[in-house]
C-alpha cells in the first residue's frame, strides 16, 4: 500500500460507516460553524421532525452575513434603525434558534463575534486534522490549518445539527505545487487569483486540493488562509495545507486550543498529518510565482484575471466572455490599469485579518484616498478590530479618508446595508466578482489589499509596486 | 420532496457558461427564514428590469417557459456560493432537471436533496442541446438515461443513494438517523476528542 496524503489521513479518521456502491459514507464532523443566513430552514426541519442538536458543544455560532457594520445599540429599535426589516428578522431568529437548541451564540456585544471563517482560527476552534463545515462555501479557509473544511447547503446543516454527520462520497485529490519567491508588492491573493486563472473556475471540481511547496511554507497562516479561502472559486471541494511550526505557533494558547499534556499530544498528532513522501494524487499542477505580478480580475468570475501590467484578452467570439465584458464595461485588449474606481472595499473572509490591514495601513499612511473614491475598511472580527485599534491602524485609515467599520461580511455579498450602486466600480479584496455580487449593477474587480490601497489613493486601478519604490 | 421517476419536457436553454448561484438567486433574497415563494426571485437580476417588469428575451420569460421542467445551461452551472436557496428557487419555479457539461459540486449536492436532477452530458450532446432550445427530451431517473428527440439514449451518472431518495421521494435525514448507534460508538471510541 502506498503512502497516504494529508487529505486521506483526515478522511480516514472520520469515516463512521464506510461507503458502499449503494450508500455514501457516514462522515463525522468535528466543528460545525453556523450563521444566520443558511440555518433558519434547518432549525425548522429539526422542529418539524422533533429532533435535537446532537452536539451543541461542537457548534460555533455567530452572525456575520446580514449584520450591519455600523454599531447596533440594542436588538430592538437600535437594530431596526441600521438594518432593513428582513435581515433584522433573520438576526432575531438566529438568537431565538440558538437559545431554543442550547447553542452558545457569539452575537452582538461578544468579543468573539466576527466572520465565521475569521473567528474559527482566532479562538483556536479550527485545528489540524478536524473536519469543519459551515453553510458557506468559503469554509475551505480552515484547510490552511490542515483541517478539511468545506461548504454545505441548508439540508446538510440540518443533518449535522441532528447527527453530527454528513453523507459523503470520497472526493479525488489534487496537488498544487507552488515554487518561487514572491516579489515585493505581490501577495497571497495574487497567487490564488493566478492559480484560478490557470486552472479555471471549474478546474478543481470533484477534488480536494493540497497546496504544497516552498512558497507555501514561507507564507504566514493568514496568507495561507487567503489561499485556501478561494479554493472554492476553482470549484474544488476543499483546499488543505500540511500543519508545520507556523500552524503550531499560531494555535498555541488560543482559548479553544488544547492545553497542557493535551497540547503536546495534539501537536504530535498534528505534525504526523503531512502527506507521506510516497502519497499519490489524482492530479498535479505546478505554479512558479517568482515572476508573478499583482493580479486583477476584469470579468464576472474569478478566473477572468490578468497580471496588472497586461491587457485583458480578446475572446469576443465567446458569448459568455462578451456578456462579462459588456457588464464590466471594459474593452478587450486593453489593460485594467488606470480604470476609474468609485469604491474600494477592504474586508471579507479572504482579506480582513491583521496582516491585511497592516499592509493597507503601510500604503495609506500619510496619504489621502482620492476625493472621487469611497473606501470602506471592515475588520473580519471584533478581535481584529480591537487589535487594529490598539495598533493605531484605524487612525491611519480615517486620517486617509477611509471609513472604519464594525466586523462583518459587509460589501462582499450585498445582503446587508453595504452595497454598491448601479454601475459603480469597486476594487475589492473579497472573493467573488459575479454580476451584482456587491449590489445590483455593481462592478467588482478582485485584487490584493495592496492593490486595493494603491488604487484608493490613485482613484484608478494602480500597481502597488510603484508605491514601494 | 416529490417522487420523480422520469420527466419529459421541452427544454429551456440558458447558453451562458459559469452561471453562479448569485445569479440563480441574488443574496438580497437570502434574508428569508422560510422557502415559501422563493421561485419569484429565481434569476431576479436577469429576469426583471429595474422596474420589476419581465425582460422579454430572457429564456425563462419566453412563452411556455413556466411549464417546462428541464433547463439546459452552459458549462459549470451553479458555481459559487453554497446557498441551497438556488435549487429551492429552481424547483419552486418548476425546474426538476438541469443538463450541462459540468455542474458545480455543492450545487449538485444541494440539488439532489431537493429532487432536482443534475444531468452531466458530453460536449457534443451539450452543444446540440444548447443549439436546439425547446427540444423535447426525457430525463429517466429510473434507468439513469437522457433520451433525445432522435431516439438516442445516453446514460448519466447519479449517486445511487441519491437516486433512490429521488425515486422514493424521501429525504436523507432518515438514513442518517438510522445510524445513530454507529455514530455514538464512533464518538466513544475515538483516539482523540474534538
Amino acid at each position: 500500500m502506498g503512502g497516504r496524503s494529508l487529505f486521506e489521513k483526515v478522511w480516514d479518521d472520520h469515516v463512521v460507516v464506510p461507503e458502499t456502491p449503494d450508500t455514501p459514507a457516514v462522515f463525522y464532523i468535528d466543528l460545525h460553524i453556523i450563521h444566520e443566513v443558511t440555518t433558519p430552514q434547518a432549525f425548522n426541519m429539526l422542529r418539524e421532525n422533533g429532533l435535537q442538536v446532537r452536539r451543541p458543544d461542537l457548534v460555533l455560532a455567530t452572525m456575520d452575513h446580514s449584520t450591519p457594520t455600523v454599531p447596533v445599540s440594542d436588538l430592538g429599535a437600535g437594530l431596526d434603525a441600521v438594518s432593513d426589516p428582513e435581515p433584522a428578522a433573520q438576526i432575531r431568529q438566529m438568537i431565538e434558534n440558538c437559545e431554543e437548541f442550547g447553542i452558545e451564540l457569539h452575537g452582538f456585544g461578544s468579543a468573539q463575534r466576527g466572520i465565521v471563517h475569521v473567528i474559527g482560527p482566532e479562538i483556536g476552534a479550527t485545528q489540524p486534522g478536524k473536519t469543519i463545515v459551515c453553510g458557506d462555501s468559503h469554509s475551505s479557509t480552515h484547510g490552511a490549518f490542515g483541517a478539511m473544511g468545506f461548504g454545505i447547503g441548508t439540508s446538510e446543516v440540518g443533518h449535522v445539527l441532528a447527527t453530527q454527520c454528513l453523507l459523503q462520497r470520497k472526493p479525488k485529490s489534487m496537488a498544487v505545487n507552488i515554487t518561487g519567491k514572491l516579489q515585493p508588492g505581490v501577495a497571497a491573493k495574487d497567487i490564488i487569483l493566478a492559480l484560478i486563472g490557470k486552472i479555471g473556475v471549474d478546474g478543481g471540481t470533484g477534488h480536494v486540493i493540497e497546496y504544497r511547496g516552498e512558497t507555501i511554507r514561507e507564507l504566514g497562516m493568514e496568507q495561507r488562509m487567503t489561499i485556501c479561502n478561494m479554493t472554492i472559486e476553482a470549484g474544488a471541494r476543499a483546499g488543505m495545507i500540511a500543519p508545520d511550526d507556523k500552524t503550531i505557533e499560531f494555535l498555541r494558547g488560543r482559548p479553544q486550543a488544547p492545553q497542557g499534556a493535551d497540547w503536546d499530544a495534539a501537536v504530535e498528532r498534528w505534525l504526523a498529518l503531512a502527506s507521506d513522501p510516497d502519497a499519490s494524487f489524482d492530479r498535479e499542477v505546478d505554479l512558479d510565482v517568482s515572476e508573478l505580478e499583482p493580479q486583477v480580475t476584469y470579468g464576472t468570475n474569478p478566473g477572468m484575471v490578468v497580471p496588472i501590467s497586461q491587457a485583458i484578452p480578446d475572446d469576443t467570439g465567446n458569448i459568455s466572455f462578451r456578456k462579462a465584458i459588456d457588464y464590466m464595461q471594459v474593452e478587450p485588449a486593453q489593460p485594467m490599469l488606470g480604470t476609474k474606481v468609485d469604491v474600494v472595499f477592504v474586508g471579507s473572509c479572504t482579506n480582513s485579518r491583521m496582516s491585511d490591514l497592516r499592509s493597507v495601513a503601510r500604503i495609506l499612511d500619510q496619504q489621502k484616498v482620492a476625493d472621487s473614491v469611497r473606501m470602506l475598511i471592515v475588520p473580519g472580527s471584533q478581535a481584529v478590530k480591537d487589535k487594529a485599534e490598539a495598533e493605531g491602524l484605524d487612525r491611519i485609515f480615517t486620517a486617509a479618508g477611509a471609513e472604519w467599520r464594525e466586523a462583518g461580511c459587509s460589501m462582499c455579498l450585498g445582503m446587508n446595508s453595504d452595497k454598491l450602486g448601479k454601475g459603480e466600480l469597486c476594487v475589492s479584496t473579497s472573493n467573488r466578482n459575479f454580476e451584482g455580487r456587491q449590489g445590483p449593477g455593481g462592478r467588482t474587480v478582485l485584487a490584493s489589499p495592496e492593490t486595493a490601497a494603491a488604487s484608493a489613493i490613485a482613484g484608478v486601478i494602480a500597481d502597488p509596486r510603484t508605491l514601494l519604490q | 420532496m416529490e417522487k420523480l421517476t422520469q420527466l419529459t419536457s421541452p427544454t429551456t436553454v440558458l447558453a451562458i457558461a459559469d452561471v453562479d448561484t448569485d445569479q440563480i438567486i441574488p443574496a438580497r433574497f437570502l434574508t428569508t427564514t422560510t422557502r415559501e415563494g422563493i421561485g419569484k426571485a429565481l434569476f431576479a437580476d436577469w429576469r426583471y428590469d429595474k422596474q420589476g417588469n419581465p425582460i422579454a428575451d430572457f429564456p425563462l420569460n419566453q412563452p411556455g417557459a413556466g411549464e417546462r421542467s428541464i433547463l439546459v445551461a452552459g458549462r459549470n452551472f451553479g458555481c459559487g456560493s453554497s446557498r441551497e436557496h438556488a435549487p429551492w428557487a429552481l424547483v419552486d419555479f418548476g425546474i426538476r432537471a438541469v443538463i450541462s457539461s459540468q455542474i458545480a459540486d455543492i450545487f449538485r449536492n444541494n440539488s439532489l436533496k431537493n429532487g432536482l436532477v443534475p444531468v452531466v452530458v458530453n460536449e457534443d450532446i451539450h452543444n446540440w442541446l444548447l443549439e436546439n432550445p425547446g427540444a423535447e427530451v426525457t430525463v429517466d431517473v429510473e434507468s439513469t438515461e437522457l433520451r433525445l428527440p432522435n431516439g438516442e439514449s445516453v446514460g448519466f451518472e447519479i449517486d445511487r443513494f441519491a437516486r433512490h431518495c429521488i425515486l422514493e421521494g424521501i429525504d436523507q435525514t432518515g438514513f442518517l438517523m438510522q445510524n445513530v448507534d454507529a455514530i455514538g460508538e464512533f464518538e466513544a471510541n475515538r483516539a482523540w476528542q474534538p
